[in-house]
């Protein structure tokens, strides 16, 4: 039989009964749409997380006190002197700004309205490094940090959740930990990031902090270290000429380094593998319901089989081989699953063109992206699936005997 | 055997295992059917009737005997070349018609051309099979669209599509009232007259049996002696 013919017989036949094959098919439609919402899902926050990560600073790294695993004894603090020696652009030609900080997380009120924040104790060159600019008002200058002024710059989320609003709030007074502070401006928004807003956040004069907030028995020490590379390229370099200074400043020994530096590109790779693992484990719970439907596939073609008995007789009387029937079988099973998923295509993407509308209308950049490859994958895969069930089936339409499957009632 | 002989059955066994027990169906039947001949087969039920007619018709292998038709051994071969001498050499006639449903009955008749293979012409055979059988009117009809009798009209038109050596029909007129019936009757034997076509008609309606030239009686898987 020519095979036009085989897919129209088909057709019909799945269309002679539409409420069955329709319902069917919906194992497969929820499973492909599953699938195809899901991936783009993981995409999204992946595509996300990447762009969050590169919205923190270009060309930055991080130096953090302590190893690489907790192996390591007599960590040293990083210092205020260690960032200097960082800044040096004999010893570290690669390096463009340095910038160290000091946070810690305090109860920041205004009113009766109270907020748990991160505070930042900062020099003015954080605000390059960081790429952080002000909505009004100003940002720390050389003079805050001698005069250890009480002067705050507020984020738009920490200041909606103490004002009710981000504007006009320069020259309002705010206590940190009970202590006052001046807003010396509102810091422009960076937009919502998966590791948490990065406009909840308070920024202070790190002499301020040293003094006021933050107790720390070496009184020059710092949390977290913020380099600038002088390119993109030159962070591997940078990466090598601030583990030498510090390694000398610390001597630490080698491979017992009792600091980290940690680049963006390092941040990438590891929430490029955690969303990698996420959109593995989303994909595999919509490929089970992918499998469930491939098995109400394969139900609903024994069912089929079992009352088109007479008429698979009938054709191996007129002279159908063994692989006609198979073909004949193969072909609605496929069919149908195909149908399926190309109805899960569509439905999976309207499910995650919905899921990206909510995340605007919450306020979180999300795109789900449903990709080509997704698409290709759910085509194939429930095409393969019906074909996979209907073997069974259209085996056992084959297998009959002619003069049984006569007789049937 | 002559070449006159399009059908000759050589001591023909067949054995049926219901679980433990071996059924004879039949016990050793030999005969002869020349082209062109019209043939029924009586017998009361459990006689070997359908068995001989499963046989005949290629649905079923013998356990035993010989079975050449129209010259060919046949009671050897494998399932696909059964199948294909079925297609090309037998035309069935049921009781029960069994048409395809929904298809038109154009359709229906062109199945057996499908299965053979052919890509051209099927559409004018198959009416071509039609108007041989007077339904040059219902061609686009469906089987619900057609009374009892059209419809075995086109189940006859589907077997004569392939132009076969024989024509087996197993009660043609059993779900038919009498009328019908006669008319059903009188097509196939003008089929045979016009055509040459061989028929074997299986039966218990002794008035069928006397419409056709030959009887074959059978009884507990014997043939009953003339």
């Amino acid at each position: 039989m020519n095979f036009t013919q085989t897919l129209f017989e088909a057709l019909e036949s799945i269309a002679s009964n539409k409420l069955r094959s329709g319902l069917t098919v919906l194992g497969i439609v929820i499973g492909v749409a599953a699938v195809i919402a899901m991936l783009a899902v993981g995409n999204g926050a992946q595509d996300s997380i990447t762009g969050s990560i590169s919205g923190i600073g270009t060309n930055l790294l991080f130096v953090f006190r302590g190893g690489a695993d907790d192996s390591i004894r007599n960590v040293k603090p990083l210092t205020l002197q260690d960032a200097e020696a960082l800044a040096d652009p004999f010893a570290a030609p690669s390096v463009a700004a340095v910038s160290p900080v000091l946070q810690t997380n305090a109860e920041v009120s205004y009113g009766g309205e109270v907020t748990t924040t991160t505070i930042t104790g900062a020099l003015p060159s954080y605000f390059p490094v960081r790429n952080l600019n002000v909505t009004e008002g100003e940002l720390l200058t050389e003079e805050h940090i001698l005069g250890r002024a009480s002067v705050a710059l507020i984020g738009t989320e920490t200041a909606d959740a103490l004002f009710g609003r981000h504007e006009g709030l320069t020259g309002e007074t705010v206590r940190i930990a009970g202590q006052p502070f001046r807003i010396l401006g509102v810091l422009e928004s960076k937009g919502g990031g998966s590791f948490g807003s990065q406009d909840d956040v308070v920024i202070i004069p790190l002499t301020s902090a040293q003094t006021r907030l933050v107790r720390r028995s070496n009184a020059d020490q710092v949390d977290v270290i913020f380099v600038q590379a002088v390119s993109a390229e030159a962070v591997p370099q940078a990466t090598q000429e601030i583990s030498d200074i510090l390694r000398q400043r610390h001597r630490t020994e080698i491979g017992a380094d009792d600091f980290t530096v940690f680049s963006q590109q390092d941040f990438l790779s590891t929430a490029a593998s955690i969303t990698g693992v996420l959109t593995i484990f989303l994909g595999g719970i919509a490929a089970i319901s992918l499998l469930v439907g491939g098995i109400g596939i394969m139900n609903i073609m024994l069912v089929s089989v079992t009352e088109r008995t007479r008429e698979i007789g009938l054709r191996k009387a007129l002279g159908a081989r063994r692989r006609d029937i198979l073909v004949q079988f193969l072909t609605e099973s496929s069919l149908l699953s195909l149908i399926g998923g190309l109805i899960g295509i569509g439905l999976g993407w309207l499910i995650a063109y919905v899921v990206g509308q909510v995340a605007a209308a919450t306020g979180t950049v999300f795109n789900p992206r449903v990709g080509v490859d997704a698409i290709l994958l759910a085509t194939i895969f429930s095409a393969a699936v019906g074909l996979f069930f209907g073997i069974y089936p259209a085996n056992r339409a084959a297998g009959l005997e002619p003069v049984e499957a006569l007789r049937y009632e | 055997m002559t070449a006159d002989n399009v059908i000759e059955v050589r001591d023909l066994v067949k054995t049926y295992k219901m679980g433990e027990v071996e059924v004879q169906a039949l016990r050793g039947v030999s005969f002869v059917i020349q082209r062109g001949e019209v043939v029924s087969i009586m017998g009361p039920s459990g006689s070997g009737k359908s068995t001989i007619m499963n046989m005949l018709g290629c649905l079923d292998r013998p356990t035993s005997g010989e079975y050449y038709l129209d010259g060919v051994e046949v009671a050897k071969m494998a399932d696909d070349q059964l199948a294909s001498v079925r297609n090309r050499k037998v035309g069935f006639v049921f009781q029960s018609f069994n048409l395809l449903s929904r298809q038109t009955a154009t359709f229906n008749v062109e199945l057996p051309l499908r299965y053979a293979g052919a890509m051209e012409g099927r559409r004018a055979k198959a009416e071509d099979a039609l108007r041989a059988v007077g339904l040059e009117n219902r061609m686009t009809h469906r089987p619900t669209e057609l009374s009892g009798g059209q419809q075995q009209r086109v189940a006859i038109a589907r077997a004569i599509v392939n132009n076969p050596a024989i024509i087996m029909a197993d009660e043609p007129t059993g779900n038919l009232d009498s009328r019908v019936g006669r008319e059903i009757m009188s097509l196939l034997l003008n089929l045979n007259k016009d055509r040459g076509t061989t028929l074997i008609i299986v039966t218990h309606d002794p008035s069928i049996a006397d419409q056709t030239q030959r009887v074959i009686r059978l009884r507990d898987g014997l043939l009953e002696a003339a």
